[in-house]
């Protein structure tokens, strides 16, 4: 509806997101959805049934003749590259060559008439192994040198000479577990092929030009004969960012080579087995610090099991080391981090992309330091955080927008932590078996690719002639409400009605080169790209109008769904439709590049970041310590977001994130045995969050603030930042344990944390 | 072997031919071209690809065609006409009851099939626990579920009272 006083869907404007009746009445078109040509072929990879082995030999004659089928790809029918490495480490084989370095791993790939067929005749392969030694685990893997890349250092002041100085020490360990993404749409491909062998991809990828990438090495074409193109994905989570490739390349070779559309879906027990997880860390550290709690000195070690290939495993590594400080200074800091190569799926990106497990790293060094002086565990982190003079990270870069103190000051007040502290104190002396604990941890999340090239972004904006507004971006859309906000970014610049712009699929062929929609930057970077071309756009009409209507610059205005001219007033439209007779060019592409940022990973110093995100969470928990059963009782958060693009969207991603988080560290186990079998490939065995999870009580507060830097509208990043409030979750368990526990806080883990009860 | 069956989806009759091991979600979806029952866990334990059945809500993935021979079939499509929602939807919609969507289909006709239980037994508006509870085998990754109990309470009070 037009309206004269002000644009509908604006930016700050609280909309549910574009696709919202879509998915209610199930018209929303996933990849799975396309209606495929009658004589397409559906794909199933083979598992290696192996952690590590040689192939000695392999017979697949009976899989060919097998109903249905029409090809058995094999590493040998490859014509390009035999890799889907991200970094182009080369150590990703799309089909196992000779050895397979994990379970799961595909060894050849079958298309048929149907996935049934498909499935069923992969299983009469006739393969033979010379099993190898397995590492399956961090101990082994640094026992044996195992890593996929060098050790990175971030270091200031003298961790090792303060430690011999410091008043009191302590030492110790902690084991973090791994997390499946378990997107609800596992990963799909559907290739359609074009003229001149080019290939069409529907893909349910974040990044879509690194499937264009593989998709084009694996058959030995140029990018320019691959088209990859995103409408939305049921979910992603970091799990489409690296790990959609494999099968695009698989059903492009099927395509190639048959000249038939090629789909591969994979089943949520391959997709589990078969596709990479958030890393194992295993952390060790000595600390010192003095009567007050304050610490003077760290010498931490972050030590990740990334599986058997390199994949993003250097950059999520880095990210935790960042992330070791959390909101802390510590002047004499030193965070050693380890990359491990085992034989297990290769690890890859997940929300928080390393940063949880850096974060649990300190705030485990915060309760430990509180316990052992007898502190309230809050006082002590208030006591290390960040301030104006104290500002300088490990790594170099000044903390510029610090509102952590103001955040906990908030929420410990609004969520009456001292009171219900003391209450808690009061129940567990009067209580033996059932005892209450409750957290507050803050948060401070980096937001920008440590990888430089990535910051980059591309817009394409159309105005036709009608006044309707087509929009295009590299970002992607995976459930968190990015189209919608890069479109109210654009309807505001334009000054026009949300309805108005029509939001069109991700395609390599509209804007290339991008970056995976990741690093929680994809508003931030479409948002600004497609700002920029929109304000193009708008500088181009209104030299037509000073022109055409001869006119003062000062005599355009661009006003809510009109524009002023001198003393007439057009409709958006009527003054598009004039600019377009008088041949002005209505198309115009965004390109944004972050400012600012470096990092030299020789010195292990620079500004990584263009600023950072905060926020704090309070978590109270009841554990019955004979069950070892916890249940989360109230949650109360408090997160900046810089100017809230859209309130609704915003609140959605930090309960959303705040759940998984939860997940990752209390039900959420990987199980792999003594074969390297990933034993929890189902959600029978493995157990995300339900309904039934939620806190009784959560509460959840927009904090009160602009970011400082020039962000789009002074927003700020909101995908990953709030899955780290979790911790506070965990910490709180830990209160009831007092130490001994890894994550994920199962009842298993919780029941032997508090040991026989005397 | 091929069996014949004849059952009834959204209204309409449909008489297929099909193999004895041809479930139910497949079917509606590569042969009807029904794509909004969305498969996720393959296993009959993420609940997205919830249907109704004879009015009760089922899981379709772990269902043979041949046991719905006969049988009366409402999927997300068969539940409004293309401009108007079914009550249920639309709260999702107001709610932004959703993230992804991927689980949407299936929480809609779990709302549904548990409102229409009340209903039948007369036990008026649910409380959210009686929601979460109702629910808890539909799983979904995106959300903490606040929008999707608000919005199947909106649905239910829509379905049960007549009113928003």
């Amino acid at each position: 509806m037009s309206n004269n006083a002000s644009i509908n869907g604006g930016v700050g404007s609280g909309i549910s997101h574009d696709s919202t009746k879509k998915h209610a009445n199930g018209t929303a078109v996933y990849v799975d959805d396309i209606r495929v040509p009658e004589n397409a072929l559906h794909l199933y990879a083979f598992p290696s049934p192996h952690a590590h082995a040689e192939i000695t030999a392999m017979d697949l004659s009976e899989v060919e003749s097998a109903d249905g089928v029409a090809l058995v790809l094999t590493a040998d029918d490859i014509t390009g590259m035999n890799d889907v490495s991200p970094t182009h480490s080369g150590d990703d084989p799309l089909l196992a060559d000779g050895k397979v370095m994990f379970q799961g791993q595909a060894i050849f790939a079958v298309a048929a008439d149907s996935l049934n067929q498909a499935r069923a005749a992969a299983q009469l392969a006739k393969i033979s192994f010379k099993p190898l030694p397995a590492i399956l685990s961090i101990n082994e893997a640094l026992a044996q040198d195992s890593f996929v890349f060098t050790p990175q250092v971030m270091a200031q002041g003298d961790a090792e000479g303060e430690l011999k100085n410091a008043k009191n020490t302590l030492s110790g360990k902690l084991n973090i577990g791994g997390q499946d993404h378990f997107y609800l749409e596992g990963q799909a491909s559907l290739v359609i092929p074009q003229e001149d062998g080019d290939v069409l991809v529907h893909c349910s990828t974040q990044h879509p030009s690194e499937v264009q990438t593989h998709v084009a090495q694996v058959l030995g074409v140029e990018r320019n004969a691959v088209t990859v193109e995103v409408r939305r994905m049921g979910g992603g989570f970091g799990g489409k960012e690296t790990q959609a490739s494999p099968w695009a390349a698989l059903a492009a070779m099927t395509a190639q080579k048959t000249g038939r559309p090629a789909k591969m879906r994979l089943v949520r027990d391959d997709d589990m087995i078969m596709t990479g997880k958030r890393h194992p860390f295993q952390i060790s550290y000595e600390v010192g610090f003095d009567d007050a709690g304050i610490v003077t000195a760290l010498d931490m070690t972050l030590v990740s099991d990334c599986g058997h290939s390199l994949d993003l495993s250097r950059a999520i590594n880095d990210r935790a080391l960042f992330h070791a400080d959390n909101c802390y200074y510590i002047p004499n800091m030193r965070v050693t981090g380890l990359k491990c190569r085992t034989n297990k799926v290769s690890n890859t990106a997940f929300r928080g992309f390393g940063a949880p497990q850096g974060m649990m790293a300190i705030e485990e060094v915060m309760d430990q330091v509180a316990q052992k002086l007898g502190k309230d565990p809050l006082a002590v982190r208030q006591a290390n955080l960040y301030n104006a003079s104290n500002n300088t990270t490990h790594y170099g870069m000044v903390v510029e927008d610090n509102v952590a103190p103001e955040i906990i000051a908030q929420l410990k007040t609004a969520s009456n932590y001292d009171k219900r502290r003391a209450e808690i104190e009061e129940f567990n002396a009067n209580n033996e078996f059932v005892k209450k604990g409750i957290a507050l941890t803050p948060l401070k999340f980096g937001i920008s690719f440590t990888t430089k090239f990535l910051n980059q972004a591309g817009a394409l904006i159309h105005i036709y002639a009608d006044g309707s507004v087509q929009l295009n971006h590299g970002g992607t859309e995976m459930g968190q409400g990015l189209f919608t906000k890069v479109a109210q970014i654009v309807a505001n610049t334009l000054n026009i009605d949300l309805e108005h712009i029509k939001i069109t699929a991700t395609n390599t062929g509209k804007v290339p080169n991008t970056s995976p929609t990741a690093a929680s930057s994809g508003t931030d970077m479409n948002g600004m790209a497609a700002k920029l071309a929109a304000e193009k756009l708008i500088d181009r009409l209104r030299q037509f109008a000073i022109e055409h209507y001869g006119v003062a610059e000062g005599d355009v205005k661009f006003l809510p769904n009109r524009v002023k001219v001198g003393k007439q007033t057009f409709s958006f439209k009527e003054f598009v439709n004039a600019a377009y007779m008088e041949r002005i060019q209505l198309s115009a592409t965004g390109f944004y590049a972050t400012p600012k940022i470096n990092f030299d990973p020789e010195t292990g110093k620079g500004r990584p970041f263009l600023y950072f995100s905060y926020g704090a969470s309070v978590s109270e928990v009841e554990v019955d310590t004979l069950t070892g059963e916890a249940e989360v009782v109230r949650v109360d958060i408090l997160h900046d977001v810089g100017r809230s693009l859209n309130p609704t969207i915003d609140l959605g991603q930090i309960e959303g994130g705040f759940i998984q988080g939860v997940g990752w560290l209390t039900n959420e186990e990987l199980f792999w045995n003594d074969d390297g079998a990933l034993a929890t490939h189902a959600p029978s065995t493995y157990k995300i969050p339900t309904m039934g999870d939620r806190p009784d009580i959560f509460n959840i507060t927009l904090f009160d603030n602009e970011n400082m830097e020039d962000t789009v509208y002074k927003s700020k990043a909101v995908g990953e930042p709030p899955f780290m409030l979790a911790i506070s979750t965990y910490r709180a368990i830990w209160q009831v344990t007092k130490g001994n526990l890894d994550a994920p806080a199962t009842p298993e883990a919780i029941l032997k944390a508090c040991g026989e009860p005397s | 072997m091929a069996n014949n069956v004849s059952l009834s989806v959204n209204g309409k009759s449909v008489s297929a031919s099909v193999e004895a091991n041809v479930l139910l979600v497949d079917f509606l979806r590569d042969n009807l071209g029904l794509t909004g029952t969305n498969i996720a866990c393959d296993t009959s334990q993420c609940g997205s690809c919830t249907l109704l059945l004879d009015g009760l809500p089922v899981k379709s993935c772990s269902l043979l065609v041949v046991q719905a021979d006969g049988c009366d079939v409402i999927t997300i499509e068969g539940l409004a006409s293309e401009t108007v929602l079914h009550p249920m939807q639309q709260a999702f919609q107001d709610n932004h009851g959703l993230q992804c969507g991927f689980c949407t289909p299936g929480m809609v006709m779990a709302g549904i099939g548990m409102v229409e239980r009340r209903r039948a037994a007369g036990s008026g508006l649910p409380s959210d626990e009686e929601i979460r509870s109702a629910l808890e085998g539909n799983i979904c990754r995106c959300t903490g579920y606040h929008n999707i109990v608000k919005s199947v309470a909106q649905g239910a009070k829509t379905m049960l009272q007549g009113e928003g």
